[in-house]
């Protein structure tokens, strides 16, 4: 089975990253963009009976750091 | 005083930890490798070197922090040794959970590698006896994600208790409130960016991190 895990971060949490990649949207010529903030996209084949709570076990013990960072478990 | 150095894959500062620790306490640390599931007997400090554990893979420290002797460290911290945490060492501290917050990207995204003056906060802790509080020493910095991060409650607990060890003396990553390193609650954990083992010897020149060794000489003893 495979799974998405999307990892981003807080609000509030500012992001250098984000601000980075809008400054160089605008420097390209894309105009109207508001906020963009950068995250991670981890995919992960998993065993067919994985359950939830094992999902989320993942992913507060290592996949996302929850001081600043948000997750949000796919099924693909 | 018995001392110990972790090496993880990527480590690079351990053996400028190695060498300041043996120049101030005499004794060659014991090198413990990340897969070691126990601390050597009778080690007073457990210092955990700069680099790039892992790559910097998922996130700064972030494995390293998971790996087996790392259940050591943090049982031993529990029940109140020594243990500092230099540059990617803070981040590993923080990623297991030793102390609060986290170590984001520089603001200006650049590696930052250069000599940064600190202001000393509290200097009551074993690791930062030897200074005065308030006083400015200069010991130099190298990294990419020393940015230090926590929520409001939590910066506000750790000025309260009085546990901001250092601060940058000019915006040198963007930290909030200029934090360079912080101590656990206890006062026996020291997380910090800057690398005070590059600043042992005249040669360096200065000798403002010597005095952090110094100091845990004195408080944990010969």
């Amino acid at each position: 089975m495979k799974i998405n895990i999307f990892v981003t971060l807080k609000p509030g949490v500012l992001d250098p990253q984000g601000r980075a990649i809008h400054h160089a949207l605008g420097s390209l010529g894309f105009e109207g963009v508001g906020d963009v903030r950068a995250g991670k996209l981890i995919e992960m084949e998993v065993a067919d009976d994985t359950d939830d709570q094992a999902l989320d076990a993942m992913c507060r013990q290592l996949l996302a750091n929850t001081v600043i960072e948000n997750y949000r478990i796919e099924r693909a | 005083m018995k001392t110990a150095v972790l090496v993880f894959p990527g480590s690079n500062c351990d053996r400028d930890l190695a060498v300041a620790l043996e120049r101030v306490t005499g004794t060659a640390p014991a090198m413990v490798w990340h897969g070691e599931t126990a601390l050597p007997d009778g080690v007073g400090l457990v210092a955990v070197p700069g680099g790039f554990s892992y790559g910097d893979y998922l996130r700064s420290g972030a494995i390293a922090a998971r790996s087996p002797i790392m259940r050591a460290v943090v049982e031993a911290a529990d029940k109140g040794l020594p243990v500092l945490g230099v540059c990617n060492g803070f981040q590993v501290l923080t990623e297991a959970g030793l102390l609060p917050g986290a170590l984001m990207r520089n603001a200006r995204l650049t590696f930052v590698c250069r000599d940064a003056t600190l202001t000393v906060g509290n200097a009551s802790s074993a690791f930062t006896r030897s200074y005065a509080a308030g006083e400015r020493i200069v010991v130099p910095v190298a990294h990419h994600d020393g940015n230090y991060y926590a929520d409001d409650e939590t910066l506000d607990r750790l000025e309260g208790e009085n546990r901001v060890a250092f601060r940058y003396a000019d915006t040198v990553n963007g930290s909030r409130r200029d934090i360079a390193g912080i101590l656990n609650a206890r006062g026996n954990v020291l997380g910090m960016m800057p690398h005070p083992e590059r600043r042992v010897e005249a040669a360096h020149g200065g000798t403002d991190g010597r005095r952090l060794f110094e100091g845990l000489l004195e408080t944990v003893g010969a």
